[in-house]
């Protein structure tokens, strides 16, 4: 089974769900999907056991060959090839690697060369299994990063997928196939509005979910209302304490140190579970 | 000489947009006869590289002098491969930014003079929203 955490909005505490929920439960592979920022890992001290490069493929254009058709550049949909009469320009950062233009080129004077992005890094903290991604700074494209964590994937487990903020590429890859979705939020105008794009997102792919809401005590009540009124599920409620703020700093698990936690998590995931089945 | 300017209309009388890669269109003029051509800019919606689309446009038109209001470094590199002339800070009717360049008041430019998506306008894409 495949439970993505996810929010919309950053910093409400996917991360926090993710471990602690990870850390009471058996037989589970923890997947930091948020390359861009991963920091599963600095709540667990891993033994990394495996590293890997992440390549993509990118257009290299032999001119001694090409006659400056153009129908590479008019084929590719994020314009990343611009052809002029003598010369032509790949702009890396816009190419999505789907390798078309290699394809589309009379003269085969297109190939591809590989160019590293990140690195995929494999390890464990006691029984946990951890899988997390970077991607190198600067570099636009996380999806090719974190299609590389997702295929460590161990269906046999229970997979916890910490998924990056926000509602655009990065997010998708995460959760899609997931069997269900958490979201995060914060009762918060600014958790409200980014939940409910994320709440969009998931009925166009058809992905159940429900919410745990994080800090709950602070901002107002209108989480809760939108949740009642959509029938969306509240899981779990955190509540807004300085000791589990003062744990968190220190890099520990709260559920570590304040072990009547831990139940709350394993419910969790029976609610999960059961609602998945559904 | 074929000129091009980024324009919000299709005639002369139409005002200079100020984006390049996503302009509404085209109105490329003969420089001697002052006859004109509009042509849609198809990059004006373009999720990615509307820049490198809009010079990909303009190229094939050949073109020979740009003027716009500004343009960003994907395009600028593009249009610098194709050869193309590129005239910033334009701003009025396209039949007055011509009468203008061709009396010598216009001045190219040698570097891009906005970052990339400056057309794009703010609240696109729904991106970290850390701390917010």
């Amino acid at each position: 089974m495949i439970v993505a955490i996810a929010s919309g909005k950053g910093g409400t505490g996917k991360t926090t769900v993710a471990v602690n929920m990870a850390l009471s439960l058996k037989d589970v592979q923890l997947l930091d999907c948020d390359v861009e920022e991963p920091n599963v890992h600095l709540l667990l001290h891993l033994n990394i056991n495996e590293e890997k490069t992440v390549y993509v493929s990118t257009p290299q254009v032999n001119e001694e060959l090409c006659d400056h058709c153009g129908k590479c550049g008019e084929f590719c949909q994020y314009n990343a090839i611009f052809v002029s009469p003598e010369k032509v320009l790949v702009f890396r950062e816009l190419c999505s690697s789907c390798g078309g233009c290699v394809i589309v080129c009379p003269r085969k004077a297109i190939s591809e060369e590989q160019h590293r992005i990140g690195a995929l890094k494999c390890g464990s903290a006691g029984d946990l299994e951890v899988v997390y991604g970077e991607l190198n700074v600067g570099e636009p494209m996380a999806v090719p990063v974190i299609s590389e964590v997702k295929k460590q994937i161990k269906s046999d487990k229970t997979v916890i997928l910490d998924s990056p903020p926000g509602t655009s590429c990065p997010a998708i890859v995460s959760v899609k196939r997931s069997d269900f979705c958490v979201l995060v939020t914060e009762p918060t105008p600014f958790g409200l509005h980014d939940l409910k794009i994320m709440v969009q997102v998931l009925k166009d792919m058809e992905i159940p979910f429900g919410v745990v809401v994080n800090r709950a005590g602070i901002g107002d009540k209108k989480v809760y209302e939108y949740c009642e009124e959509k029938n969306i599920p509240i899981l779990l409620e955190i509540p807004h304490r300085r000791k589990i703020a003062e744990l968190y700093s220190k890099g520990v698990p709260f559920s570590l140190e304040m072990p009547e936690w831990k139940p709350k998590f394993q419910k969790l995931f029976r609610e999960v579970r059961k609602l998945a089945d559904k | 000489m074929k000129i091009g300017v980024s324009s919000s209309g299709n005639n002369m009388e139409a005002l200079v947009d100020p984006r390049f890669g996503r302009c509404t269109y085209f109105v490329l003029v003969d420089s001697e006869s002052m006859q004109f051509e509009a042509v849609p800019n198809l990059a004006a919606t373009s999720g990615s590289g509307a820049g490198i689309q809009a010079a990909q446009t303009i190229a094939g038109k050949q073109v020979q002098v740009l003027i716009t209001g500004n343009v960003g470094p994907n395009a600028f590199r593009a249009l610098s491969a194709a050869g193309i002339t590129v005239i910033t800070g334009a701003s009025g009717k396209v039949r007055e930014v011509i009468e203008k360049y061709k009396k010598g008041l216009l001045s190219e430019t040698r570097e891009p003079t906005v970052r990339g998506h400056f057309g794009m306008g703010a609240g696109r894409g729904h991106g970290r929203r850390r701390g917010q």
